[in-house]
């Protein structure tokens, strides 16, 4: 389909793709004129705030409202009961997980709460500050209830149930196994094992979630500002939950400060503003505040795993046997479920290996605390680090070099297609390459003989590895076949403009990965023109086509061979005109530097008078010739439920085995995500991906107590990682392209979060390999460093 | 640390109404006409998060930033005297500190960031005083004395009878800490600072300041002051009484360390028990005492 | 008592003669009653950078200061340093070695390096990274921002 019209000519160079190009919309973000949701002012906008439950778990006995209603500036005061007339309750299962359960929600509770920082009534007022001020009047009394706050409670007989009218407290179970486990375990010479803390932690972007609702009753029309990554998702659920119809409902995503799945995902307060709005009818503006994002954002991990792993006497890894307990909140999140990471880690566990059997078994368990749900990298991290882990211990039972049996153990790059221990159908990864490039990028046996050298003089470096895989381009196996409205496909309009420049509309967002940018890079080849005079345009259910937009790495996957595609479509149309005008073939014609061009290459007509005659003289055209220059395509994935990716991280450290603190001297990334369309771009998602795993290994833990109350919700005390910290991050690429597209390009956004923690801990055991202190927790505190050195 | 009040989501102050006067006396004066319900504010580092999550919501903010007479590093005859308005970036920059009191200077880069430098006060933090400042923790070691504008007009209080319990002070309701008056150093001084945090700019899990006065090779006069400790910041006496009359060798820093053993008591917290601080203090109190050795 | 008061202050070569609530934020003055929107709010307690401003030529938080303090002064936003052409080099080299993302950051980091390239001299990697100490970005993981900032110093080195 939309093969290259003549292949032999001048088609298809990639004069842009392949490039590291900056990003062309960065210029106003660098002048200080980007437009985010919290920069928006509405004409009669109004300003709404939330009064919080101290409770983990109570009754809402009553709730006064009497003395914040007559507030200066308060236009109204908002209570469950209020919106629970307009909006609809939600349910976050999805029907593919079998037996799994969840209680339904409304924006504001009626009855109870189930966790600390729930946001209860709502006040709008003329300010921010004066709806702070009438919050502080509203008396809410609670009768306090049983609190949930940790595995083993909620696992118990008898424990009390954070849901109304739920049994128990799973949310979900499964199970997987392949092989014969026992036997592979009898008969192995070596069993290493081991138990896994993952620390609670949240995805901390710079901009707070913000939205602006805006109802306008007199067209029953609904216009919501929304810094998103999904558009069209909360199109949909807009306009179902509201009941109103699709069509009067537009989302604008406009520039969004960060996102890395927080931003997807339903929050009580923002279907609460709709309400807001609808009752005031006038826009309502509500900015998490950073105190109400640490108790109300997502967040994410939180797993206790324990594994084990059986090795032949040589090194070969036979078999693993996992147990993954994840604790998420009083629900499950929706539309994407609180279930997607623990079904994820057990599935990704192993699957970089060779193994003769695998069996896993998940539990996904309530307690009284923020919902949990997809953040970058989705259960990815949890995975490599058990793996890895493993394989690290096995190199220690077995006295291989940890990169010799990681080279022993891999699938081979000549043994695909084929399955992971999992179940995941690998259509092609090239372990065996990224392994030989991390080798030589870290100048490995250099730094093993550094250490040997440094360690005889007390200084404890370490050298952790870890492989990886990751999940990109998903199909409809992802949400669509769990009933979720979320979309697999991406639709672009492209259009030639009357001056000759190229527009392109297209359904994946922008949250500054450079989604635009990369998707004019592909259209600039695929339609012969410069990325200068393309305008690709993001974020607004008024002005694309319907998609699923920028998560799970599908944006340059997906987006991009959207995007080829229309491009296609448009220049195939162009051409044809130009024919007509020219008196030529179309299949002897092209299009090179925003030219028609001739077999020869020589220039026949530029775009701008092909353009400038289609849309102003028409009448000079032949009869039946069609201008047809604006084009519509969708694209959704077909063949391989998900392209996956591989790479490989090295971490390098320096422990201070007096004090447990870590320097972590560099990092190293070998990644593979098919065809690389921006290098430039893929690094630097490289890099942030890793920082943020770092973060997670050293830093990051949403601390609570046993009532359930976050002790460290603030940015001053959860700590994120910051310059001085973080080490420079070199990466090389293997360039595997997938053969479902013809773009062949895979996701890259996840590739450094979902194996930089597992490499950072191997390196921290690496170090402390000699003291025979270990550590299978992260974050890696300097407390649970001198413990585990049994300094105090 | 910031208190954890939270559930209640505000970040916007309570109104308040605010007052900037340009004497001393005009300041006490506004101060008391709100019947005690009122704040000074010099830097408002601290105290503006405090006020914006409604942690504190005076109904009267007292301005001390134009009152002139806060202002000014001067050297008034043995002493180093730093107005209470002094930023602390001036720490790092002025001369006259980094002559006369360069363990404040070498304390310094260690309080907060960049930014928070260029707008917090010496004197706004000494009157805080955070068991966990670097600034006030300092003082102790320095044997400051802290001038005071009160009921009776100034007074001075050296630093051991400053700091009293947590973020308490001798400062009564209304005082005014106007400048810290620190001994400048002779020739036979010596000093060390560090601090442990897990990272640049936050709160140290533990740290320490050192000021000794040397004879030839051995310590005549020592002060060791720890911060993150205690409720106040911490003078290691136990310590220095090890220390005096020797010099710093081994076996100097080992009777150090364990005299250290009785000179803290540090809260237990779930994530820095009192047991880690306390090792820590010894591994940092090992570590600067090495360095003052180093250097004789 | 807590009435509006007088505020006159330069910002950006303007100068500004508004009523405010002693309450308002020099960040919320600037965003809401100037509309200088530039100036970013990710924590509003003094712990993310991305407030930053140039007051009186030095960076400050400016949610850490109420507008009635900043009577007086001068104050510099991105948008300042933006339209008078200071920090052209500054943003070209973010823009050429992407050392941004989102963005939202971006503002803060750039008052910093501008405060990084004005005390002069060659500061090493490590010495960059610790003035960025307060700047906190979730996208770029830093090193980008790092080479961007390096890269200026030495071309205004090099430059007679």
């Amino acid at each position: 389909m939309n093969a290259p019209v003549n292949p032999s000519v001048t088609f298809d160079r990639p004069a842009h793709v392949g490039r590291g190009m900056s990003r062309p919309n960065a210029r106003r973000l660098l002048a200080g004129k980007g437009q985010y949701v919290t920069d928006l002012v509405l004409p009669r906008m109004l300003h709404a705030a939330f009064v919080r439950t101290p409770h983990a778990h109570a009754r809402i006995v009553s709730i006064d409202i009497a003395e914040a209603r007559r507030a200066p500036g308060v236009r109204l005061v908002a209570t469950g009961e209020d919106l629970a007339l307009l909006c609809t309750p939600w349910t976050g299962t999805l029907d593919h997980f079998k037996g799994m359960k969840s209680a339904p929600q409304l924006p504001l509770p009626v009855e109870r709460v189930v966790w600390s920082g729930q946001a209860v009534v709502a006040v709008v007022a003329d300010s921010r500050a004066e709806a702070e001020d009438a919050a502080e009047l509203v008396l809410i009394e609670y009768d306090e209830l049983p609190v949930l706050a940790d595995l083993d409670g909620a696992l118990a007989p008898g424990a009390p149930t954070p849901a109304a009218d739920l049994a128990d407290n799973l949310c979900f179970q499964a199970g997987l196994e392949s092989g014969d486990i026992d036997h592979l375990f009898a008969q192995a010479a070596h069993v290493v094992e081991a138990d896994f803390t993952f620390g609670r932690h949240t995805g901390v972007p710079l901009e707070p979630r913000a939205i602006v609702a805006d109802y306008d009753a007199s067209e029953h029309r609904l216009t919501v500002h929304h810094a998103t990554q999904t558009p069209f998702q909360f199109q949909d659920l807009y306009a179902r939950h509201y009941n109103i119809p699709e069509a009067r409902v537009r989302v604008i995503a406009p520039d969004v400060g960060g996102s890395f799945g927080v931003k997807l995902h339903v929050y009580h307060e923002d279907m609460a503003v709709i309400g807001l709005s609808i009752l005031c009818r006038r826009p309502v503006k509500f900015v998490a505040d950073r105190l109400e994002a640490f108790v109300s954002d997502i967040h994410a991990r939180d797993h206790r795993v324990r594994a084990r792993a059986a090795v032949a006497a040589d090194g070969t890894l036979l078999a693993m046997d996992v147990e993954d307990e994840t604790a998420i909140g009083a629900f499950s999140t929706y539309p994407r479920t609180s279930a997607v990471e623990g079904n994820q880690v057990i599935r990704l566990i192993g699957a970089p290996y060779r193994l003769s059997g695998y069996r896993a078994d998940l539990k996904v368990v309530f307690q009284n605390k923020v919902q949990t749900s997809q953040y970058r990298a989705v259960g990815h991290p949890i995975a490599c680090a058990v793996t890895e882990h493993l394989v690290d211990a096995a190199a220690r039972a077995t006295g291989l070099d940890p990169l010799a049996i990681r080279a022993r153990n891999v699938i081979a790059d000549d043994a695909y297609p084929c399955a992971s221990p999992g179940g995941y159908q690998f259509e092609k990864l090239s372990h065996e390459q990224c392994l030989e490039k991390l080798r030589a990028l870290m100048d490995y046996e250099a730094l093993r003989a550094e250490q040997a050298d440094l360690r005889s003089r007390g200084v404890h470096r370490g050298i952790g590895i870890a492989t990886f895989v990751e999940i990109t381009n998903p199909s409809p196996a992802f949400y669509g076949i769990g009933g979720a409205r979320i979309s697999a496909q991406d639709g672009a309009v492209i259009t030639l403009t009357p001056s000759g420049e190229v527009r392109c509309q297209i359904s994946v967002t922008e949250q500054g990965q450079g989604t635009e940018t990369i998707i004019g890079q592909v259209i600039a080849d695929h339609l012969g023109v410069s990325r200068d005079i393309i305008r690709v345009m993001t974020g607004d259910t008024a002005v694309t086509p319907h998609g699923g937009a920028t998560w799970a790495c599908r944006g340059a996957g997906i987006g991009g061979e959207t995007a080829l595609q229309a491009a296609r479509k448009l220049k195939s149309n162009v051409l044809r005109l130009a024919g007509s005008i020219l008196q030529a073939k179309p299949d002897e014609l092209d299009l090179v530097d925003a030219m028609v061009v001739d077999r020869a290459g020589a220039a026949r007509v530029s775009l701008a008078e092909v353009a400038r005659i289609a849309y102003f003289r028409s009448d000079t055209l032949p009869d039946g010739a069609q201008a047809q220059l604006t084009v519509a395509h969708h694209f959704a994935p077909k063949g391989y439920p998900f392209a996956f990716t591989n790479g490989i991280h090295g971490c390098h450290v320096e422990v201070d085995v007096e004090t447990g603190l870590v320097k972590i001297l560099k990092h190293f990334v070998v990644e593979d995500c098919g065809r690389i369309i921006n290098p430039l771009l893929v690094e630097e998602q490289v890099r942030g991906g890793v920082v943020q795993g770092l973060g997670a290994a050293f830093f990051e833990e949403c601390l609570y107590d046993a009532n359930g109350q976050l002790t460290n919700g603030s940015l001053a005390d959860y700590l994120v990682p910051m310059a001085c910290e973080m080490p420079d991050i070199l990466i090389d690429h293997v360039e595997t392209p997938t053969l479902d597209t013809e773009l062949g390009a895979k996701g890259c956004g996840e590739a450094g979060t979902a194996a930089a923690s597992a490499a950072a801990m191997n390196a921290v055991n690496d170090a402390l390999a000699p003291l025979r202190a270990c550590l299978t927790q992260i974050p890696m505190t300097p407390a649970r460093i001198l413990k585990a050195l049994g300094r105090f | 640390m910031m208190p954890h009040d939270i559930g209640e989501g505000h970040i916007k102050a309570r109104a308040f109404s605010y007052e900037r006067p340009h004497t001393v006396e005009a300041a006490r004066a506004a101060y008391f006409a709100a019947d005690g319900d009122a704040s000074y504010i010099s830097g408002g580092q601290s105290l503006v998060p405090a006020l914006a999550m409604r942690l504190q919501a005076p109904a009267v903010l007292v301005d001390l930033g134009a009152i002139e007479t806060l202002r000014g590093v001067s050297v008034q005859g043995a002493m180093l005297r730093i107005g209470a308005l002094t930023r602390h970036a001036q720490a790092l920059t002025d001369p006259l500190i980094q002559a006369h009191a360069p363990l404040l200077a070498a304390s310094a880069p260690f309080v907060a960031h960049p930014a928070i430098r260029n707008r917090g006060t010496i004197g706004g933090s000494v009157s805080l005083a955070d068991p966990a400042s670097e600034f006030p923790a300092m003082m102790l070691a320095m044997d400051a004395r802290m001038e005071i504008f009160g009921a009776d007009g100034y007074r001075c209080v050296s630093a051991d009878d400053y700091f009293q319990d947590l973020y308490q002070t001798a400062l009564e309701p209304g005082d005014i800490l106007s400048a810290l008056l620190i001994p400048c150093i002779g020739p036979r001084h010596r000093w060390a600072f560090d601090e442990l945090a897990r990272r640049r700019g936050d709160y140290a899990m533990v740290g320490a300041g050192i000021l000794a006065q040397y004879q030839g090779d051995v310590v005549a006069g020592v002060r060791i002051a720890l911060f993150s400790v205690g409720p106040t910041p911490v003078r290691a006496r136990g310590a220095e009484a090890a220390l005096i009359g020797h010099s710093i060798d081994c076996e100097a820093i080992a009777r150090a360390q364990r005299a250290l053993e009785a000179d803290i008591d540090p809260l237990d917290d779930p994530q820095l028990p009192a047991a880690m601080r306390r090792h820590l203090a010894r591994v940092l109190l090992g570590r600067l005492l090495r360095r003052l050795g180093d250097e004789a | 008592m807590s009435a509006p008061l007088p505020l006159t202050l330069c910002v950006n070569g303007t100068r500004i003669n508004r009523l405010v609530e002693p309450r308002l934020t020099l960040a919320d003055f600037l965003r809401t009653d100037l509309q200088l929107t530039g100036t970013h709010t990710g924590c509003e307690m003094g712990a993310c950078g991305a407030c930053l401003a140039l007051m009186d030529g030095m960076p400050v938080h400016a949610c850490l200061v109420f507008a009635v303090q900043a009577e007086g002064a001068v104050i510099e936003t991105v948008e300042g340093l933006t339209e008078s052409g200071a920090i052209a080099d500054l943003q070209a080299a973010f823009h050429e070695r992407n050392a941004l993302q989102c963005g939202f950051c971006t503002p803060g980091m750039l008052v910093t390096s501008h405060a990084i390239l004005e005390k002069g001299g060659l500061p090493d990697r490590d010495q960059i990274r610790d003035a960025l100490s307060g700047n906190y970005c979730r996208c770029t993981g830093y090193e980008a921002i790092v080479d961007a900032i390096e890269r200026t110093l030495q071309d205004r080195a090099a430059r007679p």
